[in-house]
């Protein structure tokens, strides 16, 4: 359910779970979400020195208000249980499950997260989930995934895995992950929930970059996976709204408050009707507006 | 509790500390290298000291070579140079975290 506090989930920044110079300044970049990575990230010989890490950097840092994200291993690791337990007993907001096929592996997580809520005295149900989407088969079964346990809060596609199962490589242009992107957002839009898209890796390509966020941005995502802290503000920037848009968003709220308040619930504005998707939509730009700072105390667009 | 083997966590990289325990027989017995030994040398041996206990590990020799670690760094070095040595990482003790 779209809501005006809606959060939103434009960057999710991938922090490598053993590093503890990057787990400490992860909160400085202002990204919507981090995720800090149990799985690739981390060799096999220290897992279990990451697991220790995260949790101690989860339940003393400050992040302020970016949600925090822990990515565990994938169910058919020695280490899955033990990551469950280790994030739930932090309370992080949000645990991403890697390679995710089913709506059974999210219900298989789901349980053992309530096991966990249960023997750490948390309430049941304060833990989120998310996943990743890394093969044709979860390509194909995303709508059952995404509406696999209320706890989901959203879906990303993993493009590298994804790539390699399809047996092709990442193109520039894209072409290679439109049906991909298409079915994981079509999939979260249904479900009421995030889609996030996944990473650019070339750091050399900032053109290429711009380019891809244009798209995804276009496509209705809510966002990137991002594996450089520069390239926070670069997705922010396709995400801005103009200040035309801004404008037209006020007159609609304006408006449409103007409306209620004399028992009305749908108004004609220069000549076009609106209604609840275009009132949600200037929400949604009013929200966005404040967070790219573009607003002042009162909601007047501040001049660049 | 025994530390059954000798074990190492944490890196030499900025920010880190390794802690490297091993078997001991008069007491907790921490040699410490830090470039803020004397403004923070206290500090780090009370957590490091503060983790072997409740991990009830009376006897113990530890070398620790701190890099700029904070507190919770060094707390989850520890706890994960502990569960090493004490052969316990597959069953980790929640209520030491």
């Amino acid at each position: 359910m779209v809501e005006n506090t809606e959060r939103l989930r434009r960057t999710m920044m991938f922090v490598p779970g053993n590093n503890p110079a990057m787990v400490k300044d992860a909160g400085i970049y202002g990204a919507d979400s981090i995720m800090f990575d149990l799985e690739d990230a981390v060799s096999l010989a220290e897992k279990d020195a990451a697991r220790d890490l995260i949790y101690e950097a989860l339940t003393t840092v400050d992040y302020g208000d970016a949600e925090l994200v822990v990515r565990i291993n994938g169910l058919d690791t020695p280490f899955y249980e033990n990551d469950i337990q280790a994030m739930v007993k932090a309370k992080v907001d949000v645990i991403r499950l890697p390679k995710t096929e089913s709506a059974e592996m999210i219900q298989t997580l789901e349980t053992l997260v309530i096991a966990a809520e249960k023997e750490f005295g948390i309430e049941v149900g304060t833990i989120h989930l998310m996943a990743a989407i890394e093969s044709a088969k979860g390509v194909l079964n995303a709508p059952e995934i995404a509406t696999a346990s209320e706890r989901m809060i959203g879906i990303a596609l993993s493009a590298e895995d994804y790539t390699t199962d399809m047996k092709t490589h990442r193109y520039p242009d894209g072409a290679e992950l439109e049906f991909a992107r298409n079915m994981v957002l079509h999939a979260a839009r249904a479900a009421g929930i995030a889609a996030f898209d996944t990473v650019f890796t070339n750091m050399d390509d900032p053109d290429g970059f711009y380019r891809e966020t244009e798209h995804i941005h276009q496509l209705g995502f809510d966002g990137k996976s991002l594996v450089n802290p520069r390239q926070i503000e670069m997705v922010n920037k396709v995400y801005e709204p103009t200040q035309k848009e801004i404008a037209t968003a006020k007159n609609v709220i304006t408006a449409i408050a103007a409306a209620k308040a004399k028992g009305s619930g749908v108004i004609a504005m220069n000549g076009q009707m609106v209604d609840r998707p275009v009132v949600l939509r200037a929400q949604r730009v009013m929200n966005l507006a404040k967070a790219s700072h573009l607003l002042d105390e009162e909601g007047n667009y501040i001049e660049k | 509790m025994e530390i059954k083997q000798t074990a190492l966590a944490g890196t030499l990289e900025s920010s880190d500390i390794q802690i490297m325990l091993s078997k001991g027989a008069d007491g907790i017995k921490i040699n410490l290298d830090s470039d803020v030994k004397k403004q923070f040398g206290t500090q780090i041996t009370a957590v490091i000291t503060e983790v072997l206990q409740k991990f009830e590990i009376e006897n113990a020799n530890v070398k620790a070579v701190d890099k700029g670690a904070l507190d919770c760094v060094i707390k989850a070095r520890t706890i994960a140079a502990a569960q090493r040595a004490l052969g316990t990482t597959d069953k980790p003790a929640w209520e030491v975290l």
